[in-house]
Parts: structure tokens; C-alpha cells; sequence
């Protein structure tokens, strides 16, 4: 397999917005002089059901999606879907996590249980995790719908990639109306 | 020249651009819908959404027969749909291009069957292209339509859920000039498909895929990617990306046209290689061609047929690798399958047909996860517009006391799309079942796209808003009832009523979609559980709504909550609600 290879996994729930948060992070990298490749699945998926969306980057990115096991980043939108695909990481890589929980139907059904402590779990195997409360510093930057910004703006620590060429991509992606409000929320994430 | 970062949808939309094409048209599949709906981005192109995907190839021979470039998108299932005007049109040819994209989806991520439709390129003796990656979508698309006026012949592109739903750097072009303008032309031999006609287009077409073969040897969209070692691959769509992955050494013969073969070029291959590898999702479908070239090689006796291909697949059936997952935690980890959502006009029906235990046949759309539980009120799902047919021929089997337990259900939708038929054929047989019409003004499942009944066109002009209940009426349904599916104990006496009724009878449910796109849905303030009042009963959690969460408590009996990020204010738990719980929370 090539190395060159760099491989962002993003996880989350239908309806977070994940989608739209893989195409900002999409044309970072395009921007940045990488080839880019990213998949994901929509259609019955939208309905709440789990979603992922691969991102690959490198010199020649050829298969769109990641080969299991060899994750370089999880990026969880939620507790649960973060934990559910950690076998995509590979020994050593990173997580970044959003601390919110949403239950699936068998839970908010009172049939089995929500996991337990799931930031601690993750972070005993892979010590280098980021919990980020993203609702929290989304509704401090002025909008709760900012949160997939704050988490972008959180990711953007983890990647060798200058802080302007993400803040361009928000430029080219986010409608003016909501430029600033979204421009804060990076602002926050990154800092967070 | 201009890069952008496309999915393959959005690049079969691009190379429709280019290619100049005036005419497209379809009917909504995952994974094939969001062509279209990016080809409107070019104005020059008259593209609508069909009733059914036979209409749409069609609507799509008639502007080719008119000299226009035409284009026509489906899923998979949707080319059973058109296989009765595709087989003639084989033989009739074309004027203006035709070129039919069919998306296929291994894996089923959204679909009821994994059929691989390069089976019917060949059934059909219809060419078919089948692109790597965004760029190739692109290209691929313009080429079709040129090869389509050099050989006369409709062309297949065909796609998978992982090349039309990723994204990948492509450059664009300019849109051709100088096709010729449409215009009537008559040419009854070629286009009047009688038998004494239609006997002298058939060795034709047997010539036209001699002749592609032979042209497409010389082309460069079958290439040979020159490695080193004793491996050869032979590959195309995206499974070519992933025979690169695994294999970065070995020499690949690259296919874009997967019908008809180039024969010669893979004979001349395969002789140079010590073991030849044959890599494709689904059926073995280029390897039983090579094999009958009398050519060996490996291919489905190690690789999967079910299911779509990845990385790691191959590698494990070609290589034995195991794969390194050592992270699993061993934790139970709850499934999350999709629901219908909060608000959704569908819940209160199939909590009302799950209490009145009927016998549900099913179709195809959101309302289809009414088979999870708690809802768990479908028995039958076969395809697109099969749920009256299979309610007319079990309730026509069964004995008298069960019959009244049948009850069809189909969407707005797809009751247009192949539903009508069958309610016709329901009255004209003299069945008895119950049929409702989940008429939420919309095409839900495959993202919100407009139909006859939204009263609106693809590109969001108004349009003539179908009648429902006239149709019931014109086809022979006496009792046509509308009712408002939020209404939920009316709606289960109504049901449970015309169950009764030993005659066809028709229950319109009509409330639009909670995502409708235009502002008709009223959000209402959130709902919350008056926990003195919550007993604990669990009926609310009956209705299977996302919103409300059950929440075990330590030492005391749990409760129901309700999730205000969640909640749109529709009321249908409260009507659930023995106790009065539910109260509606204050505006702030």
C-alpha cells in the first residue's frame, strides 16, 4: 500500500452535517497542492442511520475509500460513531472527538445501553485523542450551527497545513451571510 | 485549465454540458440522483424528472429520434424498468446521441438487489463504458455521445455508488460546437421497429459490436499501465483503483469500455504474464468472457461476487492477508439503521396498521422503514410499485377471514410511477385489499425531488399538480377516502373500516414530508414529559420517534424524555398518551 497516503476517516450521524464538513476539508487540501479523494454514501443513510466519509490525500490518491485499519485521523461528530469505527484506525493514530451523544433507536428504546465514558475509553488506546465540546464554542461563536466549523477549526491543529489556506476554504464554501459567525467558530475549534 | 473537485455525479452532469446535450431525463435512485439534479446548473439543457425510468428513456428517444443529444440516468433496478423500449431501441439506432448512465450499488447501500447491469449491455448489445474515477465520468461522457452518432447505437455509462458518490480532481473543457440543430427527419426503415424492419436492423447491430470491438482496441480508454513481475490485472471501474492500491507493481490492463471486449488486445496481455488476475465487483462478468477466449485466470474463484469490493477485500482473497483490526474493544456497540424522521406523516400510520396486526405489502421508499421495530409493520417489499400486485394476488389466495387483513401501502411517488396499473388491475380482477397512499407530497428517500403530485418540475417551475383521488375514482375505486395521518386514532379507525369493506378501497394519508424544501412545514415548539404525570408505560416509545428517549433511573422507575434538539412539535406522543404527559413547552 502507499505511505505517501494520508487518510482522514469522519464519522458521525445523519443529518450533522458531516458531508458538507468533508467537502470544506476537501478543498483545504485540494488548495493545498494535494490530490484528493473522498466517498462517502447518501441516500438511506440521511435518515439518522451512521455515516462516514473517507478523506484521501497525497501525491496520487487511488482508491476513494480507506483501506481498514489505516485511518491516520478519526473525526467524530459523536461519541458513539467515533467508538464504532476505531477498528478503521491504525496502531498510533489520532482521534478527535465531539463530546455529544445520540441515541440510537435501540438505546432511546431503554433496550440496550449507551457505552460508558467512551473519550476515556478511546483515549486509553490511542492516547493522542482531542475531546472537543463542540456545541459549547459553537453557541459562544453565535450560532449552534456552527459546530462542524469548530470541529474543523479543531482538525486543523492536527494537519500540517497553514491556518489561511483553511480559512480561504471556509471563504469559498460558507455563504456571506454566515462568513463571520463560521469564521469565529474555526477561531475557537483551532484553539480549543 | 480549470480544476474542480467533483463527485462523479456532478461530472456525468459536467460532460452532459460539454457534450452538448439539449434533453436528459430520469426518474430518483440512489446512487444516480444527484446527476440530474446538478445537470440543471446548465439552463441550455431541458432536463425533467420522469414519471418511471421507461418514460424517461422514452421521452429521451424522442428527442434523439429529433436529432438532439440526449441523456438518461437511472440505478440499477431502473433499467428493468426501461428494458422494454431499450431492447428496440438497439435496433432502431439513434439520430442525435443517446447515452443511457445506470448506477450501480455493490453492497447495497440503498437498493433491494445487487443486479450488476453490464449484463444487460450485453443482453442488449448495447455498448457500455465504465469510468475509473470524477475526471473519467467526465471524459467518458463526451466520448459516449461521439460514439454513440459513429455507430448509431444507444451507449451505457455505467457507474457504482463509489463512483458516483466520490469526489476527485478533474479538469474541465469547453461545450462542443457545431452539432447540427434538431429537426424532423424522416426515416420510417430504421425507426418503425415491425418485423420486416426490425429482421433487417438485427444484423446490423450484430455488425455495430464487431466493429466497436475492433475500433476500441485502438483506443486509448482500454490502456496497459506497464509494471513489473509475473502479475497481470485486468480491471475497470473502480475497481481499478483498488487493484492499483494493493497491487502498486503489477501491470494492469485498464478497460473503459467493458462492451464489447477488445479481444486481441487482452489475448496479447494476458500471453505476457505468468498468473492473469481478473478484478471486478459483482459478476465475473469480463472473466467469463476471457475464460471463453480459452485464457486462464484467477478472478471469482477467490473474489467476492456479493457485495462491493474494497481494498481490503482483495487483498485478503488474492493475498491471504489477514486483516489487522487488533483495536477492536470487544464492547457491544448499538446498531444505528436509519428512521423515519421526527415529524415524519408515516409513523402514525404504521403504529395504527402494527395495532390492527394487518398483513402489510410494502414498497419502495422512506415509508419502507416502517418494517423496523417498534413500528415492525411490513411483511411484503419487492420493488417499485409491487405493493398493490402483491396485495391483489394474496388476498385473492387467502380464505375469506384473512383476506380483510391485507393492506397495500405505496408513497405518492411511486403509486405514479407503477402503481397505478396495479390499482386498475385491483378493481378490474375484483380484488378486495386495502390500498393507502402515503401522499407526502414528495420523493422522499432519494433526498426530496418533485413529482406530479408536488406540483412542481425539476428545476423548480410550477407544474400541474396530479389528482389522486380522481385517479382512484377513474380506475374503478368507489370508497376514496383523504385523510390527515397526524390525526392518528381517526386514521386507525379509518383503516381498520375500509379493512372491513370487502371492496377495493383507498385511503389517501396526506401531510407533506417534515424536509418538504418549500416553507410548508410549520416547526411547532417542542414537546416535554411531565414526569409526575409519566407512568412509565412506554407507549410513546412505540411510535419509534428519534425524539423521545427512554431514561433509566437509579433506584426509581426510568422515564420518557424528550429530546428538544429533536423535537419538531408534531403531537402525534401525545395522542399516544393515556396520562396527558406530553405538554407543549413555552416559546422563549
Amino acid at each position: 500500500m502507499s505511505n505517501s497516503i494520508k487518510n482522514i476517516l469522519l464519522a458521525g450521524v445523519g443529518g450533522q452535517g458531516i458531508l458538507l464538513a468533508s467537502e470544506i476539508l476537501s478543498e483545504v487540501l485540494m488548495l493545498a497542492g494535494h490530490d484528493v479523494k473522498k466517498s462517502e454514501i447518501h441516500g438511506m443513510a440521511q435518515r439518522g442511520g451512521s455515516v462516514t466519509s473517507h478523506v484521501r490525500y497525497g501525491a496520487r490518491v487511488y482508491s476513494p475509500i480507506i483501506p481498514e485499519g489505516k485511518a491516520d485521523i478519526l473525526f467524530g461528530f459523536e461519541q458513539l460513531e467515533t467508538f464504532r469505527y476505531l477498528p478503521m484506525l491504525r496502531p498510533g493514530g489520532r482521534v478527535l472527538v465531539n463530546d455529544l451523544k445520540i441515541l440510537p433507536p435501540s438505546v432511546a428504546l431503554g433496550k440496550e445501553p449507551y457505552p460508558q465514558d467512551i473519550p476515556a475509553k478511546i483515549a486509553g488506546r490511542f492516547p493522542e485523542t482531542k475531546v472537543v465540546h463542540g456545541m459549547d464554542l459553537a453557541l459562544e461563536a453565535g450560532n449552534p450551527r456552527t459546530v462542524n466549523t469548530v470541529l474543523i477549526g479543531a482538525l486543523s491543529r492536527l494537519m500540517d497545513i497553514e491556518e489561511g489556506v483553511w480559512l480561504q476554504a471556509i471563504r469559498n464554501m460558507v455563504p456571506e451571510r454566515f462568513l463571520d459567525e463560521n469564521l469565529k467558530a474555526f477561531e475557537l475549534g483551532r484553539n480549543a | 485549465m480549470k480544476k474542480a473537485i467533483l463527485s462523479g455525479n456532478e461530472a456525468f452532469a459536467r460532460g452532459a454540458h460539454e457534450a452538448g446535450v439539449r434533453l436528459a431525463s430520469a426518474y430518483p435512485g440512489t446512487p444516480s440522483t444527484e446527476i440530474l439534479e446538478n445537470v440543471i446548473k446548465y439552463p441550455e439543457i431541458d432536463a425533467s424528472w420522469a414519471t418511471n425510468e421507461k418514460v424517461s428513456l422514452e421521452v429521451a428517444i424522442g428527442a434523439s429520434f429529433g436529432g438532439a443529444r440526449a441523456l438518461v440516468t437511472t440505478k440499477h433496478v431502473g433499467v428493468n424498468v426501461m428494458a422494454d423500449p431499450l431492447f428496440t431501441l438497439s435496433y432502431t439506432g439513434v439520430r442525435g446521441g443517446l447515452v443511457i448512465v445506470v448506477a450501480d450499488d455493490p453492497e447495497m447501500h440503498s437498493s433491494q438487489n445487487e443486479q450488476d447491469s453490464r449484463n444487460y449491455a450485453k443482453f442488449a448489445k448495447v455498448p457500455m463504458f465504465e469510468p475509473a474515477d470524477s475526471q473519467e465520468a467526465l471524459d467518458f461522457t463526451r466520448l459516449a455521445f461521439e460514439a454513440s452518432e459513429k455507430f448509431d447505437t444507444p451507449v451505457f455509462i455505467r457507474s457504482t455508488t463509489r463512483i458516483s458518490h466520490s469526489k476527485s480532481i478533474v479538469e474541465l473543457g469547453e461545450p462542443v460546437q457545431g452539432l447540427p440543430e434538431p429537426r424532423l427527419e424522416r426515416d420510417p426503415g430504421k425507426l418503425v421497429m415491425l418485423p420486416a424492419n426490425a429482421r433487417k436492423r438485427h444484423p446490423m447491430v450484430e455488425q455495430r459490436l464487431r466493429d466497436m470491438a475492433e475500433w476500441s482496441a485502438t483506443q486509448g480508454f482500454n490502456r496497459v499501465e506497464e509494471g513489473s513481475g509475473e502479475i497481470g490485472i485486468i480491471t475497470a471501474g473502480v475497481a481499478y483503483q483498488y487493484a492499483r492500491e494493493v497491487f502498486p507493481e503489477a501491470s494492469v490492463l485498464k478497460l473503459g469500455l467493458v462492451h464489447p471486449l477488445p479481444k486481441g488486445l487482452i489475448r496479447d496481455f494476458a500471453a505476457r504474464f505468468k498468473t492473469v488476475y481478473v478484478i471486478e465487483e459483482l459478476d465475473p462478468f469480463l472473466e467469463e468472457q476471457i475464460r471463453a477466449m480459452g485464457i486462464e485466470v484467477l478472478g471469482k474463484d477467490k473474489l467476492p461476487i456479493c457485495g462491493e469490493l474494497t481494498p481490503g477485500r482483495i487483498e485478503a482473497s488474492l493475498l491471504g492477508a489477514k486483516a489487522e483490526l487488533p483495536l477492536h474493544s470487544g464492547e457491544v456497540i448499538p446498531n444505528r439503521p436509519p428512521n423515519m424522521c421526527p415529524g415524519c406523516p408515516h409513523r402514525g400510520v404504521f403504529l395504527g396498521l402494527n395495532r390492527l396486526k394487518a398483513y402489510v405489502t410494502g414498497d419502495i421508499g422512506c415509508y419502507t422503514l416502517g418494517f423496523l421495530p417498534p413500528l415492525s409493520a411490513m411483511d411484503t417489499c419487492v420493488c417499485m410499485g409491487a405493493s398493490i400486485g402483491n396485495a391483489t394476488g394474496i388476498s385473492r389466495v387467502l380464505p375469506p377471514e384473512e383476506r380483510s387483513k391485507v393492506v397495500a401501502v405505496i408513497g405518492d411517488s411511486t403509486f405514479l410511477h407503477s402503481g397505478i396499473t396495479g390499482l386498475m388491475d385491483m378493481v378490474y380482477n375484483k380484488s378486495a385489499a386495502t390500498v393507502i397512499i402515503l401522499d407526502n407530497r414528495i420523493t422522499a428517500m432519494t433526498g426530496r425531488q418533485e413529482n406530479p403530485t408536488s406540483g412542481f418540475t425539476l428545476a423548480g417551475s410550477e407544474a400541474y399538480e396530479v389528482d389522486l383521488e380522481q385517479i382512484c375514482r377513474a380506475v374503478g375505486v368507489k370508497h376514496v377516502q383523504v385523510i390527515d395521518p397526524y390525526e392518528i386514532d381517526k386514521t386507525r379507525e379509518l383503516i381498520r373500516s375500509e379493512m372491513a369493506r370487502p371492496e377495493v378501497s383507498v385511503i389517501i394519508t396526506r401531510r407533506p414530508c417534515m424536509l418538504i424544501k418549500r416553507d410548508v412545514v410549520e416547526i411547532k415548539p417542542p414537546l416535554y414529559v411531565d414526569e409526575d404525570k409519566c407512568t412509565a408505560c412506554k407507549a410513546c416509545l412505540k411510535l419509534g420517534c428519534p425524539a423521545i428517549e427512554w431514561q433509566d433511573r437509579e433506584g426509581a422507575k426510568g422515564k420518557c424524555h424528550v429530546n428538544k434538539h429533536l423535537c419538531v412539535g408534531c403531537g402525534v406522543c401525545e395522542q399516544v398518551c393515556k396520562f396527558g404527559a406530553f405538554g407543549v413547552c413555552h416559546v422563549e
